[in-house]
């Protein structure tokens, strides 16, 4: 990456150079010409090697233009309608990885699901000083919009659920944030870690990351406005997994149930 | 239970008729109509696993088993260029608005796009993001996108002077960027409170891009140029988008 920005600025500098110079000589249409055909040699370039010549803005344009001419424009009715409100019928949690949008996996359009994504697709238990973030987008999705189903989606090779698995152990620097925030998983680890510690590491992470969206759904359930939308029949907790390896979707609810009480001695 | 009562309500309309035999066509009239509103009702009935099915399916048959040459790269790893901070809110997802494709971009999402400053007790999860994107994966582009009728600045914005709260984490959240509320209310209170909100979507966006230089690896990276910080404010009203940098830089030393 540093070469690549410092060969763009010799490349400018000689650019510069040949400009002075031959402006000295009193060649300008010498060097007029040879802008000319230095400039169409870097946009030819740019058109073949993605990499050496990636302009974010470039792309941020272009990504938006494609937006409105494929779907604001196209759609002016629907989009109106968003515009005045959003009535999602999800609240999704999804990893932060770049591999996961559910916009994507599960072609979700605008206006069907409110999304966090954070690092491995944690939900924290109830925790007014230190989860502030995750508790305000779950108290705005259920007790403001009142979305009827919680996913939590989880996926295959996540960084931070490695991550989780293999620090302390491993001996390595511990980072500044990272390994606090996945630390919410660790009942998972040691579950797995008893469970299935004869297992390769790789499929331990698989089966955690599993584990870690239970362990979500479970804690989603601490949040007091979760817990009377569940009783009141209004909200159902699910949990997925996709693996992108084999392009598999695994889907599976979570049901609490109170059961009819059992009254001793029998009347 | 249900049941009992449905053949109840049947019992006793059966013997209305039979008593008063006069009501028996308009009796029928109304019962065809309820028929085929309750056919209309449950063939609308939303369900969530045939939703998320069907999505997945369409996925896998329209994007993944079509491309398996970029799926296949994906399975290996990520590269991602860009990192996006964009607000919960379903209309306003990346993917959509910025057509960021399978591996383009990492992305954070909470309510109104906040990057809170560097703090290890209360913002680990947007701490651990930001790590792992700039540290980790090497991005080269930092954006957070703000958006218009944005409820969480609304909910700021809101906050009364006092500072009482009504929710549990909602305002705590988002006084993240009371800077941006606190410069809104004195620069701009000759404004309506929608356009002072519009501004203060842009404002909370210009908070978040200082607290990212909080961070000591945003800094390092910004420094040596292989990092840009980047503001945006999408409008889904009027379908605009507005993008501008952030520039970070620090001198040459002068010794005296």
């Amino acid at each position: 990456m540093t070469q690549q920005y410092s060969t763009s600025e010799v490349a400018t500098q000689d650019l510069k150079k040949k400009l002075t110079i031959s402006e000295k000589e009193g060649q300008e249409d010498v060097a007029a010409k040879e802008t000319e055909e230095l400039r169409a040699e870097i946009s030819s370039q740019a058109g073949h090697d993605h990499c050496a010549s990636f302009d974010p803005v470039h792309k941020i344009i272009k990504g938006f233009k494609y937006f409105l001419d494929n779907k604001f424009n196209k759609y002016p009715q629907w989009f109106q309608q968003l515009a005045e409100g959003q009535h999602p019928k999800f609240l999704v949690f999804a990893c932060s990885d770049s591999r996961v949008s559910p916009s994507h996996v599960l072609n979700f359009q605008p206006g069907e699901a409110f999304m966090a994504r954070n690092i491995a697709n944690l939900v924290p238990a109830f925790n007014k000083l230190r989860y502030s973030g995750v508790g305000a987008i779950i108290e705005y999705a259920v007790a403001e919009l009142k979305v009827e189903n919680i996913l939590v989606i989880g996926h295959s090779r996540c960084g931070g659920i490695q991550r989780l698995m293999s620090h302390p152990e491993d001996g390595s620097v511990p980072y500044d944030f990272i390994d606090d925030w996945v630390q919410i998983a660790l009942t998972a680890k040691a579950k797995v870690k008893a469970e299935y510690g004869n297992l390769p590491f790789e499929e331990q992470c698989e089966i955690c990351a599993q584990e870690a969206v239970n362990l979500s759904l479970v804690n989603l359930q601490t949040y007091p406005y979760v817990q009377r939308a569940i009783q009141d029949k209004k909200l159902a907790l699910r949990g997925a997994h996709y693996d992108f390896v084999v392009g598999s979707l695994k889907l599976w609810e979570l049901e609490t149930k109170i059961s009819d009480p059992i009254i001793i001695p029998p009347s | 239970m249900a049941t009992d009562s449905f053949d109840d309500a049947i019992a006793g309309l059966s013997k209305l008729i039979s008593e008063k035999g006069h009501l028996g066509d308009v009796a029928a009239a109304k019962i065809k109509q309820i028929t085929s509103e309750l056919k209309l009702a449950s063939s609308g009935r939303f369900d969530p696993n045939e939703r998320i099915q069907s999505g997945f399916n369409y996925f896998k048959t329209e994007k993944y088993e079509k491309d398996p040459e970029l799926y296949g790269q994906l399975a290996k790893g990520q590269s991602p260029k860009f990192m996006v901070f964009a607000c919960s809110d379903s209309r306003v997802c990346p993917s959509h608005i910025l057509d960021f494709q399978p591996g383009e971009a990492f992305v954070v999402r909470n309510i109104a796009n906040m990057v809170p400053p560097f703090d290890q007790t209360k913002y680990s999860g947007v701490g651990a993001a930001i790590e792992y994107a700039v540290l980790h994966l090497k991005v080269e582009n930092i954006v957070v996108i703000g958006h218009s009728c944005c409820g969480g600045i609304k909910g700021l914005m809101s906050i009364p002077e006092d500072g009482t709260t009504a929710s549990e984490f909602i305002e705590n959240w988002v006084q993240i960027c009371a800077p941006a509320k606190n410069k809104i209310k004195s620069e701009c209170s000759d404004l309506s409170f929608t356009e002072q909100c519009t501004n203060c979507e842009k404002e909370a966006v210009n908070v978040s891009l200082g607290n990212l230089l909080t961070y000591p690896f945003v800094r390092d990276t910004l420094v040596k140029k292989t990092l840009a910080l980047k503001g945006a404010h999408y409008d889904f009203v009027d379908g605009t988008f507005e993008l501008w940098d952030l520039d970070f830089k620090i001198s040459g030393s002068v010794s005296v």
